[in-house]
Formats: structure tokens, C-alpha cells, sequence
């Protein structure tokens, strides 16, 4: 037996012991690569997240709601942070994180390429994206890498928030003016299976996933989240009274779930592929963000220069 | 006395709630996300502080008048911020240079509203003062960070510097309401704060190496409600739902 062998089994015995993995620990080479690849992926979703609800911020109809929503942008910005941070305790580096998004080469959320042309998205976001995420970040609590799962624990709290905010909003569309039930209900109507694909290609579909759980960096399968996201968000529509645009949706008593009807995954892969409504248009955004923001950054770069040299002058004069 | 009270309290709100409006405009586009954050973090200062002026302006007005009413529901000439703050963002030195210069006119604002004779303006001076410190400062040393940064970053900001600077006479020019006011001792003396406001600007300028454009023609009027051609987007934007859906409430 090799001694990378013994390593590796030593590794996983740890991890199977429910023991937490911290960043100076001998890890797998592909362990941390799959990590390097979906913290920051998620660190990324964080990030792009913030346009398609900035995007109401200054239309919010209300000033409780402009603040409220304003609040949690900037919490997902947070979260970003925190993640692009997880990821560097690994080996990456942040700029090169951000590269790789700017240039295409990293993924971010499919999600976030779908548009919100009315007030109601940002209720169904908070409701029912942030509701996805939770589900599958409540499980990441538990993975098996330090640094990820204490950045998902203070996550989580904030996500929480976002969703309740989120289902206040529909609430309150719900028993407005029938104009307003409407937009809930066309909201609900466009968000409904995007946030189902938020989970992934069913677990037949899904190759990496087996390794992940065997790492315990997943704790739930793509289908077992999914449903478990169905089950508990089943009664919350049925109490806006709006209704779910599945015509298969039912109990299953024997199962003690929901079924469901079936998911279109040639949308999910053709807005993978680049081809959902605001694809071009997020990418745009951030790179634009990031091109316009580089004379600043330049600038604070070299007045921190200036100002350490003047410093170390001081010191050497006294 | 009323109908001025209620002017003044609509002058203060108006200033934070179209700059808060503004600087919401800048969240997710921000040059880092650190300082996509921060400013975000002032723009929800600047919103909160909007809430606390309107509610006072919406108890004034009696009936059934609420903050969102007041806040969303005026015309354009029933605005009273002053011009300064309704200006485009432009890029970010110009939205640090128009931060500072009016961070900078409100930290002496508001130092001194804190001994309005009218309790609820001192009160909510009390609550928004240690924002409006923070705010002074992160712009000052924003301001200061560009102008002695790279050849670039100071041209960019002594340009917007140029161009805002006549949008700050506004600030200090005192109408019958604030003489009315002062007079009962509720206004700010605007007489007094230009001092104070020269002295820190010319401070703060000579830090960042930037020149202090000279004095010529300053812009006026937004505080009696005549306003530039950005206000009316700013407003078209801002108060579109519930306009276009006046019978609901969200
Ligand atoms: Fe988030
Ligand atoms: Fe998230
Ligand atoms: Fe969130």
C-alpha cells in the first residue's frame, strides 16, 4: 500500500468520524479542488444574487421595503465575502476567483439569469430561492470542511431572515388589490421550476455527487433536497392561496411526500449554457463593475503605498 | 410657524431620502465589494434618517397623511432637498466628492440641531448623529485616498470637484423659513456652519492635494422646490408602483 493510500484512508476514517477538516490539515488534492470550486461557485451566486433584487431597490414601493431590501443586498454582498474568504483558507486567491467569474470560466448560480420584471419577483425570491438555498446551506452546516461550515452557520441566519421577508412580501400581495394577487401569482408562475433546478440534475444525472457525499462535503442528495424544499413550501403557497403551476402536484400518502410533475432540464442546460434571459446581461454587469472600479482600486492601492513609506520615514526620522 | 416647521422637516427628509435614493443606485456595482457595502451601509442611514423626517412630517400634516405619503406621493415642485444631492452619481469620485461635500455640510447641520428648541428635530438629531460622523469621516478619507492617489484618480476628482462646487452654495443660504425658525430657535444658523464647513473643507482639500475652486455663480432653488432635470427621473423612478396602483398598500 502506498503511503498516499494510507493518507487518503486515514482522511476519510477522519471525516467519517464526523470530525471537522480545518485548513492546515493534510486534505486530498481533489478534496480541496472540489471545494476551491463550489465554495467559490457559491461565493459567486452570492455576488451576481445581488443584481437581479438590486434591481428593484430604488423602485421598492415603500420606504419600510426600499430599506428591507436594500438591507439583504447587502447581506448577500456579505456572504460573498465571507465565502470568497472560506475559499482562500484552501490555497485560492481571491482575485483569481473573481477573474475566472469575469471571464466566464466559473459558474455562478443558473438562478440569477432569470429577470425580475415586477415587484412580486422580489417577494418570490426571497421566499423561494432563498428557501432553495437555505435547504441545501442548512446541510452544509454540516460538511465536512471548517471554514464552510462556520461561514454557512452565519449565513443561514441571514437567509432565514431574507426568506421570511421574502414570504411577507407575497403575503401582502396576496390579500391586496386583485392587480396585486395577480403579480404574486405570475411571479410564483415563473419562479416555481426554476427554484426546483436550484437542487441540480437528479441524482442519476449528477456524476461528482457521489464523492461529495462520500466526503461528507454533502450530507443529501440533488432529489432528497429537493423534495424535502417541495414538501415544506407545498403549504406555505397553499396558505398565500396562490396555486403552484404543477398540475401533477399531489400528497402521496404511501411516500409521505409530494410527487411532482416532471422538470424541463433542457431549460436548466440551455441557461447553463448561456442562453437564459439576463446570462449576458449579469456578466456584463459585474464585469462593468469591476472595469470601472479598477482606477479606484489602483488609487486606494497606491495611496496605502504612499502612506506606508511616509510611515516608515517617520519612524526612521524619530 | 406650522406651515414652515413642516417645510423644514421636508427640507432635512428630502435630503436623505433622495440621497439614500441615489446611493441605492450603487448597490452591486460597486468598485469591491467592501465598498459596495459600505455604501450601501450609509445609503440605509441616509433612508432611515428619511423615515424618522417623515413620519414627523407625516404627524404634521394630521389625517391620514403616513410616511410613504409623504415620501412618494408629492410633486416634483413639493420637494425641498437641496440640488446637491439629486445629481447623477457619475462615477465614483464623483459620488465621494458630492458625499464629502454634503457629509460635510451635515455633520455641522446636525451638530447643531441638536440644540433645536423643537423636541422631535433634537431628538431625531440625537439618533442620526453618530451616523452622520461616520459618514464625514469614511468620505473625507475617501476623498483624501483619490485625490493623493494615482494621476488619474486626482483628476478625476478635482474635475468633479469643479463641477459640484456650485451646487453647495445652496447649502448656506438662509430663505424666510430659516430665519423664521432660527428665530424661534429651531433652525440651524447656516451663517455659522459655512464657517465650520469652510475651515474642514479647506482641511480636507489640502490632504488630498486638491484645489478648492474658486467661489463664481451658485445654483440654488431646491429647497423652495425648483429643481434640476435630474429630480424628475429620480421621482419617475422612485414613485412609479404606487402611483401606477394608488389603492394599494405593500
Ligand atoms: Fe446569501
Ligand atoms: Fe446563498
Ligand atoms: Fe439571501
Amino acid at each position: 500500500m502506498t503511503k498516499e493510500m494510507n493518507l487518503e484512508e486515514r482522511f476519510q476514517a477522519y471525516v467519517d468520524g464526523e470530525n471537522k477538516v480545518e485548513p492546515k490539515d493534510w486534505m486530498p488534492e481533489k478534496y480541496r479542488k472540489t471545494l476551491i470550486r463550489q465554495i467559490s461557485q457559491h461565493a459567486h451566486s452570492e455576488v451576481v444574487g445581488m443584481l437581479p433584487e438590486a434591481n428593484w431597490i430604488t423602485r421598492a414601493p415603500s420606504l419600510r421595503r426600499k430599506v428591507a431590501l436594500l438591507a439583504k443586498v447587502q447581506d448577500e454582498a456579505g456572504h460573498g465575502l465571507y465565502l470568497y474568504s472560506a475559499a482562500e483558507t484552501l490555497g485560492a486567491d481571491r482575485m483569481d476567483m473573481v477573474d475566472d467569474l469575469l471571464t466566464g470560466k466559473a459558474k455562478y448560480s443558473s438562478i440569477f439569469n432569470y429577470p425580475t420584471p415586477t415587484w412580486a419577483d422580489i417577494g418570490a425570491i426571497g421566499w423561494l430561492v432563498d428557501g432553495a438555498a437555505i435547504a441545501n446551506q442548512v446541510m452544509l452546516c454540516r460538511t465536512s470542511y471548517g471554514p464552510y461550515s462556520r461561514a454557512m452557520v452565519r449565513i443561514c441566519k441571514e437567509e432565514s431572515f431574507h426568506q421570511r421577508q421574502g414570504y411577507e412580501i407575497l403575503m401582502t400581495l396576496a390579500q391586496g388589490t386583485p392587480e396585486q394577487k395577480q403579480m404574486a401569482q405570475d411571479a410564483l408562475n415563473r419562479w416555481w421550476w426554476p427554484s426546483l433546478m436550484m437542487f441540480g440534475p437528479t441524482d442519476d444525472n449528477s456524476p461528482n455527487s457521489a464523492q461529495s457525499m462520500k466526503w461528507k462535503i454533502k450530507r443529501k442528495s440533488n432529489d432528497e433536497l429537493r423534495q424535502e424544499f417541495i414538501d415544506k413550501t407545498i403549504p406555505q403557497a397553499e396558505y398565500l392561496g396562490l396555486s403552484v403551476p404543477d398540475p401533477d402536484l399531489k400528497w402521496n400518502e404511501e411516500r409521505g411526500h409530494y410527487d411532482f410533475g416532471t422538470i424541463d432540464w433542457e431549460e436548466f442546460y440551455q441557461v447553463i449554457k448561456g442562453n437564459g434571459k439576463c446570462n449576458k446581461q449579469r456578466l456584463r454587469a459585474r464585469q462593468e463593475a469591476h472595469a470601472k472600479g479598477e482606477w479606484v482600486r489602483e488609487a486606494a492601492n497606491a495611496y496605502a503605498e504612499k502612506q506606508a513609506v511616509r510611515k516608515a520615514k517617520e519612524g526612521s526620522a524619530a | 410657524m406650522k406651515a414652515q416647521l413642516l417645510e423644514y422637516t421636508l427640507r432635512l427628509g428630502d435630503n436623505a431620502l433622495i440621497l439614500g435614493q441615489r446611493l441605492g443606485e450603487w448597490c452591486g456595482h460597486g468598485p469591491i465589494l467592501e465598498q459596495d457595502i459600505a455604501l450601501s451601509n450609509i445609503a440605509l442611514d441616509q433612508l432611515g434618517q428619511a423615515r424618522m423626517l417623515m413620519q414627523y412630517a407625516a404627524e404634521q400634516k394630521g389625517g391620514d397623511f403616513t410616511e410613504d405619503k409623504v415620501a412618494f406621493l408629492r410633486p416634483e415642485t413639493e420637494y425641498h432637498n437641496c440640488l446637491l444631492v439629486e445629481l447623477e452619481n457619475g462615477d465614483w469620485g464623483r459620488t465621494i466628492v458630492r458625499q464629502f461635500l454634503f457629509d460635510t455640510y451635515n455633520y455641522f447641520f446636525y451638530s447643531a440641531l441638536l440644540s433645536s428648541a423643537d423636541n422631535r428635530l433634537q431628538e431625531i438629531a440625537q439618533k442620526a448623529i453618530k451616523e452622520i460622523t461616520y459618514h464625514a469621516q469614511w468620505s473625507a478619507e475617501w476623498l483624501i485616498r483619490l485625490g493623493d492617489g494615482t494621476e488619474e484618480s486626482h483628476q478625476r476628482v478635482q474635475r468633479s470637484l469643479n463641477d459640484l462646487w456650485e451646487w453647495t452654495g445652496e447649502l448656506f443660504s438662509m430663505d424666510a423659513v430659516d430665519e423664521a425658525l432660527l428665530a424661534e430657535g429651531i433652525a440651524v444658523n447656516l451663517a455659522e456652519i459655512k464657517v465650520q464647513w469652510d475651515q474642514k473643507v479647506n482641511e480636507i482639500l489640502s490632504l488630498a492635494t486638491l484645489k478648492r475652486p474658486e467661489d463664481a455663480w451658485m445654483q440654488s432653488g431646491g429647497k423652495q422646490g425648483e429643481h434640476s432635470e435630474y429630480l424628475g427621473y429620480v421621482l419617475a423612478v422612485m414613485q412609479h408602483l404606487p402611483r401606477m396602483y394608488p389603492e394599494a398598500t405593500w
